[in-house]
């Protein structure tokens, strides 16, 4: 009896984030995992064998092949300047995913720094929450809006003036998840038994915070990729000829009622991407997060 | 009963210092949100004079937007000139429109206010019931069916979706205006028709993110102790979920609101661009593009003292609904 009680204790301490092997075999029998996994897996193939998918150069003009609708030749057809839709559409995959992926890096590893300081460090607890409040205040999008058009458009303005836009609500996350570790028996026992701040830092505070954090930012990464596309389409983010899903849909915006596959492929294609991450969040909160379920 | 008039009294008593509390807290954060928008103009690469004057501008041009702005004056300075005139409610002038900001603003206000107000008035009805409903008809078609669309509502683009409506909608059905607003003093019928189909718009990512929040909300409060004995003691279905767990998960709609509204007046800035909509959003855009800074660091400051006041409220109004927080 004694021997089974120590070694659950010894094994709860030990093993404070889920064992791994289990999460993933829980979450590859999770239907929305499955699914979003396969968008997002189809999706980021597509941008990385991009040239080895199209022959074609996605800001090659063929003026004599404008407005060409989908068929055979150009199965998502061809826009004013004759640029085939697909062949933008996949290299736009490539920015889009690019910003989705830096921003959710990004603003992760500055939550989970700026959040696990304003937890552990008393005195740097107000400056910190104060600013992530004052940044919170604009709406997000008119936020990044105001950096990108200070930056330049440029692919780096519009990753840094989104990554200040998300960064505050990876902070909150990540030190409300701190706030309550800290206080948990296991490091408190840590602590007393001599263990440095850094220590306590890395080996019980961050593994805590990674769940939480992992699952806010895959909803990060959806929607920095629509806020992306929204910043290209009002023409303060990727600038043409550089193709981006957001650009390509501003471009076609003109022609939509002729040529309507211009901008409905592009569209698509945002959906998509936003909602494959939108579903591996869902599945990664329900797997991850225990308090959640009981309700199911 | 005197006890209980005292625990009364300390509870209001609590109230009162949270409140006083919050808003102590909201003091520095109007400060960094000033000095944040004063800050924007630091990051342009170069010198602001030119960038705003122009590549092509005469250096006499240059010299006078730079001493319009203060930019020939010491860095702190200029911030401390900035912060004393917003604490005399001046938020800057426009440079092409010849107007203050806060004018400027005023008059696009009622655009966008109908836009985020119609969008919020059928989002939280609609957003709530479709939650509630695929909670309690938790893994059946009914659930899987509200999931899907909440789900394409947070997932598809708003500006995408608004061509495709105005397609749809004003070109080939001709319900509605294409573009273009009608204010309700030249009556409701077409102030409505100009500003329907955008807020609808704006309402399916809204009601696609309430309704995921409050069905999570919702599964929460009925899996809970006091909802098996609403039922144990023989309360109605009905009854137990609108008294018991809806007004529980209310609590955490109203957090949802403070974030709905920004998130509206965040998405009407790409809407009223898409239905070339006079607002506040499209003049922002605008301003970026003509390169009329201050008038974008104004606008950001009103944008970001509003939600300073809104979030205020809404955690007041959280104080208020939820007697636990007065007693932490």
């Amino acid at each position: 009896m004694t021997d089974i009680g120590l070694e659950a204790i010894v094994s709860t301490a030990g093993l404070a984030p889920p064992r791994r092997g289990r999460s993933i075999r829980r979450l590859f029998r999770h239907r929305s995992f499955v699914i979003g996994f396969v968008i997002i897996v189809v999706l980021a193939l597509a941008a990385i064998f991009a040239p080895l998918l199209t022959p074609l150069d996605p800001s090659a003009m063929k003026v004599r092949f404008r407005f060409r609708s989908p068929a055979s030749d150009f199965i998502f057809g061809t826009d004013m300047f004759g640029r085939d839709i697909f062949t933008r559409v996949l290299y736009g995959a490539r920015v889009s995913l690019f910003v989705g992926l830096a921003v959710s890096v990004i603003s992760g590893f500055c939550g989970a720094v700026l959040g696990v300081v304003a937890a552990q460090f008393r005195k740097l607890d107000a400056p910190i929450m104060r600013l992530m409040d004052a940044l919170m205040s604009f709406p997000a999008i008119l936020l990044a809006l105001g950096i990108a058009a200070a930056l330049g458009p440029r692919v780096s303005s519009v990753i840094a003036a989104l990554t200040v836009a998300y960064v505050p609500a990876g902070v909150r996350i990540v030190r409300a998840a701190a706030l309550v570790v800290r206080e948990l028996d296991y490091v408190q026992a840590a602590r007393l038994s001599g263990a440095s701040a850094l220590r306590i830092i890395v080996r019980h505070i961050l593994p805590n915070c990674f769940s939480p954090l992992l699952v806010h930012l895959t909803f990060i990464f959806a929607y920095a990729i629509l806020a992306e596309a929204a910043l290209s389409f009002l023409g303060v983010g990727v600038q043409p000829p550089l193709a981006s899903w957001g650009n390509i849909i501003a471009e076609g915006r003109d022609y939509a009622t002729e040529a309507w596959w211009v901008m409905l492929f592009p569209g698509i294609a945002i959906s998509l991407a936003a909602l494959g991450m939108n579903l591996l969040g869902d599945a990664l909160r329900d797997v991850l997060d225990p308090r959640l379920k009981g309700g199911d | 009963m005197r006890s209980e008039n005292q625990r009364r009294l300390s509870g209001e008593l609590a109230l009162l210092r949270i409140i006083a509390f919050k808003f102590l807290q909201a003091v520095p954060v109007i400060l960094i949100i000033s000095i944040l928008a004063f800050l924007l103009l630091s990051l342009l690469p170069g010198d602001p004079a030119i960038i705003i004057a122009g590549e092509q501008a005469s250096p006499e041009a240059v010299e006078h937007v730079r001493q319009q702005l203060g930019l020939d004056r010491p860095f702190l300075q200029q911030l401390a000139i900035w912060l004393l005139n917003l604490a005399q409610g001046n938020f800057g002038s426009s440079l092409i429109l010849n107007q203050s900001v806060l004018s400027a603003v005023g008059e696009r206000l009622p655009v966008t206010l109908s836009l985020a107000a119609l969008s919020i008035a059928v989002t939280i009805p609609v957003g709530v019931f479709l939650g509630s409903l695929a909670a309690y008809y938790r893994q059946s078609w009914i659930d899987a069916g509200v999931m899907t669309f909440a789900l394409l509502g947070v997932s598809i683009p708003a500006f995408w979706i608004a061509i495709l409506g105005i397609i749809l909608f004003s070109v080939h059905l001709g319900w509605v205006p294409s573009s273009g607003f009608t204010p309700i003093s030249q009556g409701v019928g077409p102030w409505l028709s100009s500003v329907i189909l955008p807020a609808l718009i704006l309402s399916l990512f809204q009601i696609g993110f309430l309704a995921r929040m409050t069905r999570s909300a919702m599964l929460d409060v009925m899996g809970q102790d006091f909802i098996r004995t609403a039922r144990a003691k023989g309360l109605s279905e009905w009854r137990t979920v609108s008294k018991h767990a809806l007004r529980n998960a209310l609590i955490l709609i109203i957090t949802a609101t403070g974030i709905l509204l920004s998130t509206a007046i965040g998405g009407s800035v790409v809407i009223e661009q898409v239905f070339a909509l006079p607002g506040i959003g499209r003049m922002v855009v605008q301003a970026i593009l003509a390169r009329d800074y201050p008038l974008v660091q104004g606008t950001m400051l009103i944008f970001g003292f509003t939600f300073v006041l809104i979030n205020l409220i809404v955690d007041v109004l959280y104080t208020l609904a939820d007697p636990r927080v007065r007693h932490d």
